[in-house]
């Protein structure tokens, strides 16, 4: 642990973390940033975690995973399950006090069922939530679900040795599935409605928004810094130059005696986990959670975050998702002015993914580390020196 | 003395081709041996039999005094049973200093959770100077190993197994690529290594066998052609004619 702290950028990321931290809260507190606005940073921090993990699984281990945004979905399903639950209980014995006799557990549960699953014209409440009355189960749900999907997942394709392009195919058929069973009404999960009123947060219905989003957004400040540091942790010391051998060159670690499979899957359990723990962060923020957010064009949209911020070095990752998420919000949000070229009208909504996928292309064609990369420039010249009498290797 | 290493009666073949054929070979404790032959004669898939790459059709492969079966083993677990390869092509872990790469070959508990909780201890760091200055790196233990030269990265190689402690080292093709000093000094390296552990070269290169100064093992066609000093079997009439025959181009 002593060797990660040794390191400026852990200090620098956890030092400028506080700072913004400090800031939004002083900030928020005295009016002069809104709620919304809190809660799109707050949003931002539980991104910037999930591509930390991203970062921990591509950047290091070489597993270009496009399903660990779906993760990030079911850690959403998860903590939203518990709260509307638990909110809509609420509702239905404050409706049913005033009644002549008391309602029975059963006439509460299928009230509740009712409630939530009257849109996809059901009144069961599904076995899916049967732990969703315990807020304590719910959150165990949220680490055991995804934890064991990847577990699973994992397993059986790294024991096949599945790699490179065509575990990326797999993983994203995975969260494909995934997102299309989700679509059904009939799968517990409310369908294409998704869950929704996650802003209201049980138990603290008294509290107002201004409140319970500042309370979110230090939340996930905290968890920030918690997974920047267990990740740093995990790729300093001789974890980190394994995990790094096996992206450079699997065959060579399994024949120093290292159990590639186990390495694998010890890393893409433990993302998948930090994930849904940015997602069960995330959601409560967001207020909604649909199948549509775990379509793969999510977890495409990770892998770009990392790519544009830098693989191979977790501040590239945070660095990345916080400046493309944050500009993805500013132009799809409307206030950007449209340009108006005569022959045609540039509309930032539309435009702004040719923008990303520009921006894409210019950073992998002439800024291959990526954002953090420039960094590198900053520095004064190398202090490694070119060994004598060996040319320069050309690139 | 009981064998270290015996392979008896292995055939292997990949879609109708037999690449090994009721191959028999046997390596004593602490010897040098070089295993040539032409191309396409096996020495690859040999390789790639012992460590647990190639699952053999037939035969058996028995490792030790207890004469342990390798056929139902992993690569990882056979490396860890002490039997070290080296590729063809210098594989070193170019993104990570030399110190990086041997401390990570070291004879340590290589589990996950052993790896994640590893701590560098002072004997291990004294071996890994041990070891650079074995295979003369001791100057460049700070580097990137991708920085190194090519000689450089193949004694890198060669230590990163000397580091696993292994009993038995499979070296593909040392010398290819090397100046005439690095040959040399590889020469000698192996010498070195052989007095206490066996060593397993294939190599195309007479001139370096012939340096090595060990017992031959000629390969033909997935099997042993003839076995024996280097002098020996290149007076073979049938090495002769499938190997040395058309070796002008070595």
């Amino acid at each position: 642990m002593r060797a990660v702290f040794a390191q400026p950028s852990t200090i620098i990321v956890l030092l400028a973390l506080a700072i913004f931290t400090g800031t939004i809260v002083v900030m928020a507190g005295n009016g002069d940033i809104s709620t919304s606005l809190v809660k799109v940073l707050g949003m931002t921090l539980c991104f910037c975690l999930a591509a930390v993990a991203m970062d921990l699984i591509w950047g290091y281990t070489g597993i270009l995973s496009l399903g660990h945004f779906a993760f990030f979905g079911i850690g959403g399903y998860a903590v939203g399950m518990w709260i509307m639950y638990a909110r809509t209980e609420a509702i239905v014995v404050a409706a049913q006090a005033s009644a002549a006799l008391p309602p029975t557990p059963e006439e509460i549960r299928s009230a509740i069922g009712t409630q939530i699953f009257g849109v996809v014209g059901s009144a069961e409440i599904p076995p899916l939530w049967m732990f969703a009355h315990s807020f304590w189960l719910q959150m165990l749900m949220v680490i055991l679900v995804p934890g064991l999907l990847a577990f699973v997942f994992g397993w059986l394709a790294f024991r096949s040795r599945v790699t490179g392009v065509y575990l990326s195919i797999l993983t994203q058929a995975m969260t494909l599935a995934l997102a299309l069973y989700l679509f059904q009404n009939d799968s517990g999960l409310r369908g294409n409605n998704g869950l929704s009123g996650l802003q209201n947060i049980p138990g603290f219905e008294g509290t107002p928004q201004s409140d319970i989003s500042i309370a979110f957004f230090i939340a996930s400040a905290v968890a920030l810094a918690l997974g920047y540091v267990l990740c740093a942790w995990v790729v300093s010391g001789k974890f980190g130059s394994v995990i790094r051998g096996i992206r450079d060159d699997e065959n060579r670690v399994r024949f120093l005696g290292y159990q590639v499979t186990h390495f694998k899957l010890f890393v893409f359990v433990l993302t998948a986990v930090i994930c849904a723990i940015a997602g069960a962060l995330y959601y409560p923020q967001a207020g909604i959670i649909n199948p549509a957010e775990i379509a793969p064009i999510a977890s495409i949209y990770l892998a770009v975050w990392v790519a544009i911020g830098g693989r191979g070095r977790l501040y590239g990752a945070i660095l990345g998702a916080a400046t493309v998420s944050l500009l993805s919000t500013w132009f799809t949000g409307g206030r950007v002015p449209d340009i108006d070229l005569g022959f045609t009208r540039i509309l930032w909504v539309d435009w702004w993914t040719v923008l990303l996928g520009l921006s894409f292309v210019l950073v992998t064609l002439f800024a291959p580390k990526g954002l953090a990369g420039l960094f590198d420039y900053l520095r004064l010249p190398s202090a490694v020196k070119p060994y004598k009498g060996e040319p320069k290797r050309i690139k | 003395m009981s064998a270290l290493l015996e392979v008896a009666g292995v055939s292997v073949s990949f879609d109708g081709f037999k690449a090994i054929n009721d191959l028999s070979f046997e390596i004593e404790p602490a010897s040098l041996r070089a295993i040539i032959g032409p191309n396409g004669a096996g020495k690859t898939t040999f390789m790639d039999i012992v460590t647990g790459k190639t699952r053999p059709d037939k035969g058996r492969v028995t490792w030790g005094e207890h004469n342990i079966s390798l056929l139902k083993k992993s690569e990882a677990e056979i490396a860890r049973l002490g039997i070290g390869r080296k590729f063809q092509r210098p594989t070193v872990f170019e993104d990570q200093s030399v110190f990086e790469n041997l401390i990570m070959a070291l004879k340590n508990p290589r589990t996950t959770f052993a790896t994640l909780f590893y701590r560098r201890t002072e004997p291990d760091v004294t071996r890994v100077e041990e070891l650079a200055r074995e295979i003369g790196l001791t100057s460049e233990l700070g580097r990137k190993s991708g920085e190194l030269s090519h000689g450089q990265k193949q004694w890198l190689e060669i230590g990163m197994l000397l580091a696993q402690d292994p009993q038995l080292l499979l070296v593909d093709e040392p010398a290819a690529g090397m100046t005439v000093g690095e040959r040399e000094h590889t020469t000698r390296l192996l010498r070195e290594v052989a007095k206490t552990r066996s060593v397993i070269v294939v190599e195309h290169d007479m001139e370096f066998v012939r340096q090595l100064n060990c017992r031959v093992t000629v390969l033909h066609e997935g099997s042993v052609l003839a076995e024996g000093s280097l002098d020996y079997v290149t007076n073979d009439e049938r090495v002769i004619e499938v190997y040395l025959g058309r070796s002008g181009e070595r």
